[in-house]
């Protein structure tokens, strides 16, 4: 806009101020936008997050061990399996505390469930934010046949406290695995009934393509990683770069597509859920025989001192929990770094220049669930 | 005039305010039932039957709101704005015919007197945006006139197109035209244009678009982050416009009827009557509410986009080529 | 020229394939439970909050105020009581109040406890407008069940008759803040 002297000197720019603010008719959460705007144009969008801060690192240095675990599932509420792994095995490394393979199993197993069911949300609501109100149901229906099964094992729908030190909670039984087998089966015909009645439609692929280029360069530059590296053409996955638990032994693709836009994004997505569905298919083909829950593990854990640390791919990204030790029944420091907070700060960027409706789609499209950034 | 005719006037204009009241209440009923189904849930069912009384207690919740005035608006073009907007739908409707006994008036222009009124629409929308002295309101109101300017320019040629197929505007006459089995109702004469189920998604389009409906709601829906054109309204105020909008969508079926399918024929020859009329325009309506709730929002850009760029080259094109098959036919 | 005229058209039937997939969806049946006429069944599993576990043997409550969870609680929300009765080994408890505001339903408790004496009830059903009623005894609960569980005496005016269960409101005393 500056470009040339003689255009800003006959015509000032008047911008305004738009507070997308912190209450969202979509279901991103709490986040306040401000937004600069050139009549249509968004000069320049400001996050401003803090509005759902609930301190669970400092909670973490109030609590035991076990007593923190509960905090790990409401962190992202949405996808939080991966965050109960992250942290159990964090301080399963600190005190090498071994996990039986069932446990490992089921880990994988009910952590997969989760992230599709993750993804039918963010599908869901990211329809509803570019107008379309149906798939958000059928997304719905599709995710209760998932919450219904872990809460048949775990007992909660959404925040699981499924994990314990050395294994998991409850074992499965012969329903679960004939649930699970179920459900895959009847999610692949539902996947592609989305692919032909969203993925394919013309009004949404005008609306996604080619809009809100994310590249490499910046994906680097602030650290987002998750489908959003993986839609700028970067096969980034922790399951494959740093394999934990048992994901070595699965069969599986890491869906990668290269235009960087929010299409790309998308269709990284709605692969994933296949993945995971593969992924699902051939852990309960493969599931061990054995304890779920490792014994002798002590009832009050006091890992050896030190710094430890675990990354775990959770449906937003990259997810690495640290923990620092010094021998205590309560930990030192519980760090989190989460996906969504590095995801978000690209966005400042990435939305330069855009109209309103791009915007909200690029921000829909980075799928951010807020108490993430803010914890 | 004798007191027949008196009681006769008085018999219809009073069936067309209450015609278009009910569908204006009902629609929304059906509406939100329809909605439902699609999404594999039962919509209301607590209040009535059925939901069937939600509508009433819908209307006497908003009538039950304050009508606030805000402080430096137009006083009287803010209370009037609702008015004229529900207006030209209750005019249009009066010159509509239902069936071969049933219409209001039957003018000559009839075609001509829809249209004509329901353009209306579009200025009192400005009206209300304008009225609101709200920044966000007039900037919507500015988009819903730009958007209902582009598409009637389609929509009007396509109209164009027909009058060139039927010769006259008496839309009785029209109806008349199509009697016979469904083969003779206008979207099916390929004779004179091989293009005619175009023309008619083009009128398809065109009405959504019109109607502010659909996936052309970027105005209404915008309201979720800015304020739309109506958001100084309360109550009541609000309630109108949400009437008329169903209002119009009525008038548009009808039209889309009437041109297009038949009017009160049927398709098998034999007793026609008002009863076709209402399933070919509800049927319609329903195909107004399926686009609806399928379908995600269009950018604004790429809504003006495919009517200049997209719909007026091809109605330009169609009516050509209606005009050359029916010089060859008559020559 | 044509490959514009391909997309619209190519687009255009999109739009229909999809519109197609919703009127399918239109004709199958609703998948939506009819709260509050109907109401789902929870798994056996299912996390309400907890209760106190009844000795088959002797119908008392199970636990004698070890204070194991209250100690294994994260959220500080548990409060127990015991007292030795004369004659008895073991302390036997007297009031156990769960402050189920700030419960999370974590599950510390139920498996800190090794005599088995606290699970996860299936009560889902529990909207109120006072804040008292979720500072539940549980204890007096197992109580209330125990005497309303009771054989009655044959000849008992209605007066006598112990309510079956006491609404939450009446059975506790007025609390203090916990």
């Amino acid at each position: 806009m500056s470009a040339s002297g003689v255009m800003s000197s006959q015509q000032p720019q008047e911008t305004f101020v738009l507070n997308v603010g912190p209450q969202h008719p979509a279901t991103h959460g709490v986040l306040r936008l401000k937004m600069t705007m050139d009549g249509e144009y968004v000069t320049r969008a400001e996050p401003v997050c803090g509005y759902i801060h609930r301190m669970h690192e400092k909670m973490g240095e109030n609590r035991t061990w076990a007593q923190f675990l509960p905090n790990t599932g409401r962190i992202d509420y949405l996808a939080a399996m991966a965050y109960n792994h992250a942290y159990v095995a964090a301080v399963e490394r600190a005190a090498k505390i071994a996990v039986p393979p069932r446990a490992e199993y089921i880990r994988v197993i009910t952590t997969e469930l989760n992230r599709i069911s993750s993804h039918l949300v963010w599908f869901g609501a990211f329809l509803l934010d570019l107008g379309g109100f149906t798939p958000l149901l059928y997304a719905f229906d599709d995710r209760e046949k998932i919450l219904d099964m872990l809460e048949a094992v775990t007992g909660s729908r959404l925040t699981y406290c499924y994990y314990r030190f050395g294994g998991v909670y409850n074992d499965i039984d012969d329903v679960f695995i004939q649930r699970a087998r179920a459900f895959v089966a009847d999610m692949r015909p539902r996947l592609k009934m989305y692919k032909t009645l969203v993925t394919d439609n013309f009004i949404l692929r005008k609306r996604l393509i080619g809009i809100g280029h994310i590249n490499e360069e910046m994906c680097r530059k602030y650290g987002a990683t998750g489908p959003v590296i993986r839609g700028a053409g970067v096969a980034y996955d922790v399951r494959k770069i740093e394999p934990y638990s048992v994901y070595r032994e699965f069969d599986f693709d890491i869906p990668t597509f290269p235009e960087g836009d929010c299409m790309a994004r998308y269709l990284v997505r709605m692969e994933e859920m296949e993945q995971s569905l593969r992924i699902v298919e051939q852990a309960l083909g493969k599931l061990p025989d054995g304890p779920v829950q490792s014994s002798g593990v002590p009832r009050v854990l006091r890992p050896p001192a030190g710094d430890y640390c675990f990354a775990v791919e959770a449906a937003r990204g990259r997810l690495l929990v640290r923990i620092v030790s010094d021998n205590k029944e309560i930990p030192y420091r519980v760090r989190l770094r989460t996906p969504c907070f590095a995801n978000l700060s690209l966005f400042e960027e990435a939305s330069a220049g855009m109209m309103l409706p791009d915007a909200l789609a690029v921000l829909g499209s980075l799928d951010l669930v807020i108490p993430d950034i803010d914890r | 005039m004798s007191l027949f005719e008196l009681l006769r006037m008085l018999v219809y204009v009073v069936g067309v305010m209450a015609f278009v009241g009910l569908n204006a209440a009902y629609l929304v009923w059906a509406e939100r039932k329809a909605a439902g189904r699609f999404q594999r849930r039962p919509g209301p069912t607590e209040v009535g039957y059925a939901g069937l009384l939600q509508p009433i207690a819908d209307g006497i919740k908003l009538l039950s709101k304050q009508l606030i005035v805000p402080d430096g608006a137009d006083a009287m073009l803010f209370r009037a704005a609702p008015l004229l907007v529900m207006m030209p739908a209750m005019m249009c409707l009066a010159v509509v015919p239902f069936s071969e006994t049933l219409v209001g008036r039957n003018i000559n222009v009839g075609l001509v007197f829809v249209f004509a009124f329901g353009t209306i629409n579009v200025m009192a929308v400005m009206l209300s945006g304008w009225a609101s002295r709200n920044k966000y309101a007039i900037i919507s109101a500015a988009r819903i006139v730009s958007q209902d300017v582009a598409y009637e320019i389609p929509m009007l040629l396509v109209v164009i197109t027909l009058l060139m197929v039927t010769g006259t505007m008496n839309l009785h006459d029209i109806v008349e035209q199509q009697a016979g089995w469904f083969w003779h109702w206008n979207l099916f004469r390929l004779d004179v244009n091989p293009l005619m189920p175009v023309t008619f998604i083009i009128y398809f389009i065109c009405m959504l678009a019109e109607t502010n409906r659909a996936p052309f709601d970027m105005a209404e829906a915008e309201s979720e982050l800015v304020a739309g054109a109506f958001t100084e309204y309360a109550g009541m105020g609000f309630g109108v416009f949400f009437m008329a909008e169903y209002a119009n969508v009525v008038v548009g079926c009808s039209m889309a009827t009437v041109l297009f399918l038949g009017g009160w024929q049927s398709p098998f020859g034999v007793w026609p009557g008002v009863v076709w009329f209402l399933l070919k325009m509800y049927a319609l309506v329903f195909t107004v509410i399926w686009v609806r709730w399928t379908f995600p929002r269009t950018q604004f850009y790429r809504l003006l986009n495919l009517s200049w760029k997209f719909l007026i080259p091809v109605s330009l094109f169609v009516l050509i080529l209606t005009a050359a098959m029916m010089k060859v036919l008559r020559a | 020229m044509r490959k514009f005229l391909k997309e619209m058209g190519g687009g255009f039937y999109s739009l229909v394939l999809g519109m197609r997939i919703t009127l399918e969806q239109f004709f199958k049946p609703t998948v939506t439970v009819h709260y509050p006429h109907e109401s789902l069944k929870m798994a056996p599993r299912f996390r309400g909050h907890i209760e106190l576990v009844r000795d088959p043997k002797t119908g008392k409550a199970i636990c004698f105020a070890c204070k194991v969870c209250e100690k294994a609680c994260p959220s500080d929300c548990i409060l127990v009581e015991g007292a030795k009765k004369e004659g008895e080994k073991r302390k036997s408890v007297t009031e156990f109040k769960l402050d189920f505001t700030k419960c999370s339903l974590c599950g510390s408790c139920v498996e800190a406890c090794k005599s088995n004496a606290l699970q996860f009830s299936r009560e889902y059903n529990l909207a109120s407008t006072r804040k008292e009623d979720f500072i539940m005894d549980l204890f007096k609960r197992l109580e209330a069940e125990r005497v309303a569980a009771e054989p009655q005496p044959a000849a008992s005016t209605p007066a006598e008759q112990p309510k079956p269960k006491p609404e939450p409101a009446a059975a506790q005393p007025k609390t203090e803040a916990p």
